[in-house]
């Protein structure tokens, strides 16, 4: 019998699966963080109930983190990191505490694997190709890059993945998302996923979970794969994921979780056979052009509200139904844009390069090579926050912090920053932010903000000339 | 978990699709480490708009909440269900829900309820006309019903409604497992 990658790793999951109920199925890996577990630990104290499984669990610090710069160096230290305020001291140190108790590991703001849940878990080679990993976070969806069934979870459940190590899930439907033909220069995989979610909708794949197939996807190094399975839960998907190959493998060889010596010639051959067979059906396919995607940018209050960085605004009079006519004006009206409208040339007022979706190494070359010899325009913040503690060292080790800092960006510690509005870093009501983070919603990035969400490259154009910007006229032969 | 029952309530009418977790409860209130109490910040940033729909005379007292498609996208939170069941709402109707947020409703004693379009804009104009008619949920025969005596079938998964007609949490149901649980580690190396 034929079956795709998502049926064979849900199928290897399946504890037990009784008439008219859902399945119990085994989660492999589960992520842990500060904001989403003190209510599921405290369940589990409530009940008398252990950790399960702790080697099976680790956590870390992101959301609730300040990301500025740490004080004065100690003795034989690293400078304090300044302390966002007194509930998410507590919060934080509540997480302290649950790991100590139970045992868990934890990457706290001082450990050298911290950083971003979602950028940490494939550093240390937990993140691996036929696992189910869970989150009580929705980007979980990222691991799906190495052919991982990974998704995000709520806090319920992570009591229960806690306690048993399982959870009770309906089979989703499958949705192949191909992209034949190769990108263009300039475009990345944050405007390939963008594209997808604007032709399918914020809902266009609730109840799915989507692989990522064709040449395009192929071409995408890990990092650019991630960018694409983050944006899956954009899409309303259950999960996203992609087909582990040689690109896969030369990525976590070696990382400190990652099998070692004959058990990883051994990992390596059953990985793979994680592919969606030959005449398998999906239960839906969408099929995308990946040469005719533009760069991308959303206009609007959703990520399904994007459009080519060289296009106009949508009119709500061409809305498909009275409903979406609605959305969109009221769309526009918090966005203060106007049907018809061209995006290009817009001023701007805050950059922010970050968050799970675009955060790595990767992300922040692409971002270096907009911003190399260039200067942040004035009136504009740009803030470059890397993803996680390895991503600082390495991109520091480039020299990338210099070029940032040469610029007038403000080079950060490693944490969720300005995609979350809940540690400090916000912008303010009516301005305009093109960030690399992956939600555009009303106030996400703080109260009264309008998102546009974008690539790093730009992102970062949009930071140098003060105004929305097609990356392409400032990248000339220089784009990786 | 109290067990559902029935519930014949007033309707707050919010019909906007896709409304993510994010205007439910903004993320600035997600630094506590307790459930209770949430209510304060439900549409923390919509309620600053005085024509808000929960703002309305009478909506403190509504317990269901008539909603657009794609109700409950977005971010994982669980502070999204725990806040709107802080306020006091039990049943949320709309055309559709996101996966996460459905999940998270159901673990609440909160019911998501779909419905067609048509019958979501039945029961909006139904409730615009009279503000103060009730609208009766019955999770055991899966049937909203209105006071002019139309009434729309929906339905829940088998699971979800025995876990909620019983007040049952399903975490004693995973660990009546635990036999197999084991004997899945001991398969795969655990």
């Amino acid at each position: 019998m034929t079956r795709t990658l998502f049926e064979k790793i849900w199928d290897a999951h399946v504890v037990a699966e009784e008439p008219g109920r859902p399945a119990v199925l085994y989660v492999d890996l589960h992520l842990v963080h500060e904001v989403t577990s003190p209510q599921a630990f405290a369940g589990l104290r409530a009940r008398g109930l252990p950790v399960r499984s702790k080697e099976r669990t680790v956590a870390t610090m992101d959301h609730s983190i300040s990301t500025l710069p740490r004080g004065p160096r100690g003795v034989g230290g690293k400078g304090a990191l300044p302390v966002v305020d007194e509930a998410a001291r507590v919060q934080l140190q509540t997480l302290v505490e649950n790991c100590k108790e139970h045992g868990i590991e934890l990457h706290d703001t001082e450990s050298d694997a911290h950083g971003i849940v979602h950028v940490i878990g494939p550093e240390l080679g937990l993140t691996q190709p036929g696992k189910t990993i869970v989150c009580g976070d929705s980007h979980t969806s990222t691991h799906g890059a190495f052919g991982a069934l990974a998704f995000g979870i709520g806090t319920s459940e992570v009591e229960h993945v806690l306690a048993s190590q399982c959870l009770l899930q309906r089979r989703p439907k499958t949705l192949e998302a191909r992209f034949d033909g190769a990108l263009r220069p300039g475009v990345t995989a944050k405007d390939l996923i963008l594209a997808l979610i604007a032709r399918i909708g914020v809902g266009g794949a609730t109840g799915h979970v989507i692989e990522y197939t064709g040449a395009a996807i192929r071409s995408l190094d890990m990092d650019g794969r991630m960018t694409v399975c983050n944006m899956s839960i954009e899409a309303g998907a259950r999960a996203g994921m992609i087909a582990p190959d040689n690109v896969t493998f030369a990525y976590l060889e070696g990382r400190k979780h990652a099998p070692q010596g004959a058990a990883w010639n051994e990992a390596v051959a059953r990985w793979r056979e994680l592919r969606t067979d030959d005449g398998a059906r999906f239960d839906r396919t969408v099929e995308i052009d990946a040469s005719a995607i533009e760069p991308m940018i959303t206009f609007g209050t959703n990520p399904g509200m994007g459009i080519p960085v060289t296009g106009a605004v949508p009119s709500p009079s061409d809305a498909r139904d009275d409903v979406q006519r609605a959305a969109l004006e009221r769309a526009l009206t918090y966005m203060g844009l106007a049907p018809g409208e061209p995006l290009l040339g817009r001023g701007i007022d805050v950059v922010f390069i970050g968050s799970c979706t675009n955060s790595r190494l990767t992300d922040l070359r692409a971002a270096a090579d907009v911003m190399r010899d260039r200067k942040v325009a004035p009136g504009v913040r740009a803030l470059v926050v890397p993803g996680s503690a390895s991503v600082k060292r390495e991109a520091e080790a480039e020299g990338l912090d210099e070029i940032f800092r040469a610029a007038g960006a403000e080079w950060r510690e490693p944490g969720c920053s300005m995609c979350i509005a809940m540690n400090g870093d916000e912008i303010k009501a009516g301005q305009y932010a093109v960030s690399t983070s992956n939600r555009n919603f009303e106030g996400r990035q703080g109260r009264g903000g309008r998102t546009l969400l974008a690539s790093p490259f730009t992102a970062a154009a949009a930071a140098v000339t003060g105004r929305i910007t097609d990356p392409r006229a400032l990248l000339g032969g220089e784009v990786r | 978990m109290k067990p559902f029952g029935t519930l014949t309530s007033t309707v707050v009418v919010l019909p906007v699709p896709d409304i993510d977790t994010d205007q439910i409860i903004p993320a600035r209130f997600l630094k506590g480490t307790d459930k209770v109490g949430l209510s304060a910040s439900l549409f923390a940033d919509w309620r600053s708009n005085p024509d808000f729909p929960l703002l309305a005379p009478g909506a403190k007292e509504a317990q269901i909440l008539l909603a657009g498609a794609n109700f409950g996208c977005g971010s994982s939170r669980e502070h999204a269900p725990w806040a709107l069941v802080d306020w006091g709402f039990r049943a949320i109707i709309a055309p559709s829900f996101a996966d996460i947020f459905k999940q998270n409703a159901t673990k609440n004693g909160l019911l998501p309820i779909a419905l067609g379009v048509e019958a979501c804009d039945y029961i909006e104009s139904a409730v615009r006309r009279e503000p103060s008619a009730k609208v009766e949920v019955d999770l055991e025969r899966e049937r909203v019903g209105l006071p002019d005596g139309t009434s729309f079938s929906f339905s829940v998964d088998t699971f979800s409604r025995h876990c909620l007609l019983n007040g049952l949490d399903e975490l004693g149901y995973i660990l009546s497992f635990t036999d197999r649980i084991t004997a899945h580690e001991r398969r795969h190396g655990g």
